[in-house]
């Protein structure tokens, strides 16, 4: 027990059969009940999100038959922030015949999430992860191709094999406009209503069961009560609790926290990833942060001058003033560590005063090298596109001078808990993609998060879905019933709250201050003091908000502060239970450091007997304690080891 | 984009009128009596078939249909963009594509009342200063003398304007039938450029021959 | 650098709208355009004023939803570059710009500078897609696609629906937007079945959304942060002659 948290009682994962795992989700797909075709058009499905797992997932309930209603914060399903993954989508194809298989991607993943993820979750992942590549395919996705006409892979994030699939630099792009099309025509054939411009601010909970969700109109303002017989949240991740990381400005937390305000399990919130090589901040104005593929690491050079505060200019650094920090600490991979080893070094270096560029935040990421070794020409055709981003951003010119990078929040691996259905702990709510936490355990490989929002959204969630649905339809809620008008009372009474405030700070100054207490004691690297610092600042800054901040216009029209305002405040909820959950987990797992819990050559020390489990938590009351609820984790067939990369 | 497609065919039609006519035109070169016995043959061409000046009249039909199909579809699509953008930019949007598009319709104007003047110039003499049916020549001549600049300088400035039209609707014609290859693309820009040089080359040697008295 | 900016304030549709001057000052180079805003938005807070209504998201030029006219040009003067990559380091202290939303029958104003385009999703709807129901797809590798024509279906496939295209056309037309739809999917061999109809049913939407038609002014591949290229226009236009024969 602790002043932070209760514990309560262990949780398990029903839904997934055991047995051999290679056939798990055969025979979970076959003791799933079926919805005759009939009644699917008589069942209704709210997804909210049209990223890849909420975008596939309505394109292919409508297909099946359902009726699906639809809700971004967008102006159009198409802008979802899952077209900005640049790198690739992983599929078990062995189309290299380089030795892969399902089972190989199934090892790689469990061992790369630092064996907190559920074994069951990753092999199905793994299984259907070729099938995505035949739906997307099929529906004209422009893959990259090799001179023969077949699909090219290539090797990334420190993979043995070739199993990823890529539209140049553009693979997200181009997989959401898939299930975006695919999206589209259902809305054109009258079986998706779609409802763009439009925010869930709360789920509506009827007899146990999610039956709905309370919705704003961002162009009226107007709030309506949406009813259905089933929930799906595909709502995305929460980086931007640290204001300043690589999502879209509007990405929020905001149905996922209403969620677990009403009762699901929020799993694994502190698992972040930090990912090492992006645009470092250049001021105050800075509104978030630009992602450069990884792929950059593999000729660029990472270093920093040897003494502290050097303010030379790089070309104006000996080379025996210069440290190779990667390459010195981890000899046997160099500059292609893992994100996590590579983010968490260049922070040290960084503390310890040796950083360059504006606040002392930022690494050198040189190309010198290997200019002179393949010359101007085979650097520009490698990587021109990432060259000119980087030069459009910060007007400086990368074949001259040594890029600047620094580790920016990336992707969070925590969600809301989900069993091997996607069910989260509210029967009738289901979680998809990011905003769940299933399967990447503490540590997400590049090209797996495409993988997993479209494995979920076409192919686990409609046969899991209707297993639910079989049970269906459910009786109708009408919109005078007593839960459905306190849902939606508490919506516009927060919303008038927010509004009355009319203090003297904005928005936007509590978010950036959040970030920084963020990033600052739940960043890269998190010890006890800090946490237990953050927690009574992420409190106070809170207690504040509510006093002092000024919102302007009114509930009725376009208002995008009113917007942010409600986002930041469920932002702060989550920044305490994130530090919480991280102040709980006494060991370093993944995107997790504890300093505490390290080597003694400073690398993360896990802690199976006491952490191996999925921390699972339940909402108290405003400012009450969370309830922990505990799911072990078994590792039947991929054997807990540590990670070495030196 | 059935209107586009009539732009296209009417614009092509009025084309090769254009450079027959030229043709015709560049006989002044060859003196007086060739000229107005090229005149003349005009209005006997299918004789003895059809009688005298049918052919030509046939002609003028077939022109007259293009050219207000041309206008007709013009008129058409230019009402569209209009309702397409009600609310005009406060900036004044900098053309950023080519010049020679954004004036089409302007152009297309000024060239309009530069064949109406023509015709009443040159066919019906209504306002030619010789003003002698069947003495082309000399109603070509008397027309660009020195002391009437002005009409050469308005004859010079349509003749420019077709040029510039010309440029970008031929290129435009091409891509409405269906032109896209980038290589295609190239030769449909250089054809559409040479074309048009050489009908405001051909157009304009005859009035400057007469101003600087090549002609005369 | 001190610079102002006049931007185009209309509290609503029915609003008819006016530029309004405002001075945004010490802002850093390094500052992006939106960021720009962000720091002129926070002093109209404070100031008790209604901040200035715009839309964008990603802020890495990839998601389409940034959408000013800057200066008369969509975007900005940066080539081949949203508004959110747009740094201020191409301007000039003292500068006075001008900002503008995308003005299109078709693309009626929501609120200052926020549009609606969802008349884009209309034109999608009509055919922009390949009928391809989840479960139904053969093998990914049953189908070879020629190199040549998988790169060009990617640039064209590039296109992030923001709508520069139609916002830049001296007719408002979104035939780029089309276009680049078209031809993606017509160079792909599983586009083939639906490559008559879909032409066909595209541009019917696209005139039924109020755009304007092309005079190919070229405006829009100018202003197009993806570079759609023109020649797809051209593309478009031979695939509708045909498929008004295969009718």
């Amino acid at each position: 027990m602790s002043e932070y948290w209760n514990e309560g009682d262990p949780i398990a994962d029903t839904a997934a059969p055991d047995g051999p795992i290679e056939t798990r989700w055969e025979r979970r797909k076959f003791s799933a009940k079926l919805v005759n075709p009939a009644n699917r058009r008589k069942l209704t499905v709210i997804v909210v999100g049209t990223g890849l797992a909420g975008g596939s997932a309505a394109a292919t309930l409508a297909e099946a038959g359902y009726h699906v209603k639809s809700y971004c914060y967008q102006d159009s399903p198409r802008r979802a922030h899952s077209i900005a993954a640049q790198g690739g989508i992983n599929a078990a194809k062995n189309y290299r015949n380089d030795g892969d298989s399902v089972y190989r991607l199934f090892y790689d993943t469990v061992k790369g999430g630092d064996f907190r993820a559920r074994e069951s979750n990753v092999y199905r992942l793994a299984s259907v992860s070729v099938n995505i590549i035949d739906q997307c395919v099929a529906q004209g996705v422009p893959f990259a191709r090799e001179y023969g006409g077949l699909l090219d892979n290539r090797s990334f994030g420190g993979t043995q094999v070739s199993r990823t699939f890529y539209a140049r630099g553009q693979t997200g792009q181009q997989l959401l406009l898939g299930a975006y099309q695919a999206m589209e025509r259902q809305i054109g054939l009258g079986n998706i209503e779609m409802n763009a411009r439009h925010e869930m601010l709360e789920l509506i909970v009827v007899d146990g069961k999610a039956r709905g969700i309370v919705v704003r109109d961002m162009v009226t303002g107007e709030i309506t009560t949406e009813m259905a017989d089933a929930v799906v949240l595909a709502s995305g991740g929460y980086g931007n609790v640290f204001f300043l990381s690589t999502n879209a400005k509007g990405c929020n937390v905001t149905a996922s926290w209403r969620a677990h305000r009403k009762g699901a399990l929020f799993g694994n919130p502190c698992y972040t990833q930090i990912h090492p090589t992006c645009i470092p901040e250049s001021g105050t104005h800075q509104s978030k942060l630009t992602l450069m593929s990884e792929s950059l690491r593999n000729d660029g050079r990472v270093w920093v001058p040897t003494a502290r505060g050097d303010s030379r200019k790089p070309g104006d650094i000996p080379e025996d003033e210069r440290d190779y920090y990667l390459e010195r600490i981890y000899p046997s991979f160099g500059n292609l560590v893992p994100r996590d080893i590579a983010s968490r070094a260049a922070k040290n270096v960084c503390d310890e005063g040796r950083g360059v560029g504006p606040g002392g935040l930022g690494v050198y990421l040189d190309f010198a090298d290997a200019i002179r070794r393949l010359g101007k020409k085979a650097v520009e055709a490698k990587y021109g596109n990432l060259f000119e981003m980087y030069q459009r951003i910060t007007g400086e010119d990368p074949y001259r001078t040594p890029m600047r990078i620094y580790p920016a929040v990336h992707y969070t691996m925590g969600g809301l808990w989900v069993d091997y259905d996607l069910q989260s702990t509210i029967p009738g709510l289901f979680v998809v993609g990011e905003a769940n936490f299933s399967d990447h355990g503490a540590n997400r490989l590049g090209a797996s998060a495409l993988m997993q929002g479209l494995g979920d959204g076409y192919f686990v969630l409609p046969t899991t879905l209707g297993n639910y649905l079989a049970a269906g339809p459910f009786e109708k809620i009408a919109e005078d019933h007593e839960d459905v008008v306190e849902a939606r009372k508490s919506v516009e009474k927060r919303i008038s709250r927010l509004l009355a405030v009319d203090g003297d700070r904005t928005v936007d100054s509590f978010h950036r201050e959040l970030g920084h207490i963020m990033w600052e004691y739940c960043g890269m690297e998190r010890t006890e003091e800090g946490l237990t610092k953050a927690i009574g600042l992420i409190r106070s800054l809170r207690e504040e908000f509510w006093q002092r901040v000024k919102v302007p216009g009114t509930g009725e029209q376009l208002n995008q502060n009113l917007e942010k305002a409600g986002r930041v405040a469920d932002f702060f909820e989550l920044a305490e239970l994130m530090c919480i959950d991280a102040l709980h987990r006494r060991e370093s797992c993944g995107g997790h450091f504890r300093a505490e819990s390290q080597s003694e050559d400073g690398e993360a020390l896990r802690h199976d007997d006491e952490f191996s489990y999925v921390a699972a938590w339940e909402y108290a009351t405003e400012g009450g304690k969370p309830t922990l609820h505990k799911e072990q984790l078994e590792f039947e067939y991929v054997h807990p080891s540590t990670r070495s990369y030196k | 984009m059935a209107l586009k497609i009539l732009m296209a065919v009417t614009g092509i039609m009025l084309v090769l009128f254009l450079y027959l006519h030229m043709i015709g035109n560049l006989k002044i070169f060859f003196g007086e009596t060739t000229f107005d016995h090229y005149a003349h043959w005009l209005r006997t061409i299918g004789e003895p078939l059809l009688p005298e000046q049918w052919y030509l009249w046939i002609q003028r039909g077939g022109l007259t249909i293009a050219i207000v199909g041309h206008i007709w579809a013009a008129t058409v699509l230019a009402r569209r963009a209009r309702r397409a953008r009600p609310v005009k930019y406060a900036h004044r949007p900098k053309v950023q594509g080519s010049y020679a598009a954004r004036t089409m319709r302007w152009g297309g104007v000024i060239i309009l009342l530069f064949v109406i003047y023509h015709i009443l110039d040159l066919t019906t003499l209504t306002l030619n200063p010789n003003g002698q049916q069947g003495k082309v020549y000399a109603n070509v001549v008397a027309d660009f003398a020195p002391a009437r600049w002005y009409v050469t300088l308005f004859y010079a400035l349509a003749i420019v304007a077709i040029g510039f039209h010309l440029r970008h609707g031929l290129w435009s014609a091409f891509r409405t039938l269906g032109q896209q290859k980038p290589r295609g693309e190239r030769i449909a820009r250089a054809t559409a450029l040479v074309l048009s040089l050489i009908l405001v080359v051909g157009y304009l040697s005859v009035p400057f021959a007469v101003l600087t008295g090549l002609v005369g | 650098m001190d610079i102002q900016v006049r931007v185009w304030r209309q509290s609503s549709s029915e609003d008819d709208g006016r530029m309004v001057t405002y001075d945004v000052t010490d802002i850093s180079p390094d500052a992006s355009f939106l960021e720009m805003l962000d720091v002129l938005n926070e002093k109209l807070i404070l100031d008790g004023d209604d901040p200035v209504a715009f839309d964008h998201d990603c802020r890495e030029g990839i998601c389409g939803m940034c959408s000013m006219v800057i200066d008369g040009v969509a975007h900005g003067p940066e080539r081949a570059t949203t508004t959110c990559q747009l740094h201020m380091r191409h301007f000039k202290d003292g500068d006075v710009i001008d900002v503008e939303p995308w003005r299109a029958a078709a693309f009626p104003v929501i609120k200052d500078l926020v549009v609606d385009r969802s008349a884009f999703d209309k034109i999608i709807q009509a055919g922009g897609y390949i009928t391809a129901p989840t479960g139904a797809a053969p093998e990914a590798h049953a189908t070879p696609v020629p190199k040549k024509d998988a790169d060009l279906a990617f640039e064209a496939a590039t296109c992030i629906g923001c709508g520069a295209c139609v916002a830049a056309c001296p007719n408002g037309s979104a035939m780029l937007f089309t276009a680049a739809k078209v031809a993606h999917l017509g160079l792909m061999p599983q586009g083939q079945p639906e490559r008559d109809s879909r032409v066909i049913d595209m541009l019917q939407a696209q005139d039924d959304a109020g755009f304007g038609g092309c005079t190919n002014a070229g405006e829009c591949t100018t202003v197009c942060p993806k570079g759609i290229p023109l020649t797809l226009i051209g593309r478009l236009n031979s695939d509708y002659r045909k498929a008004l024969r295969n009718r």
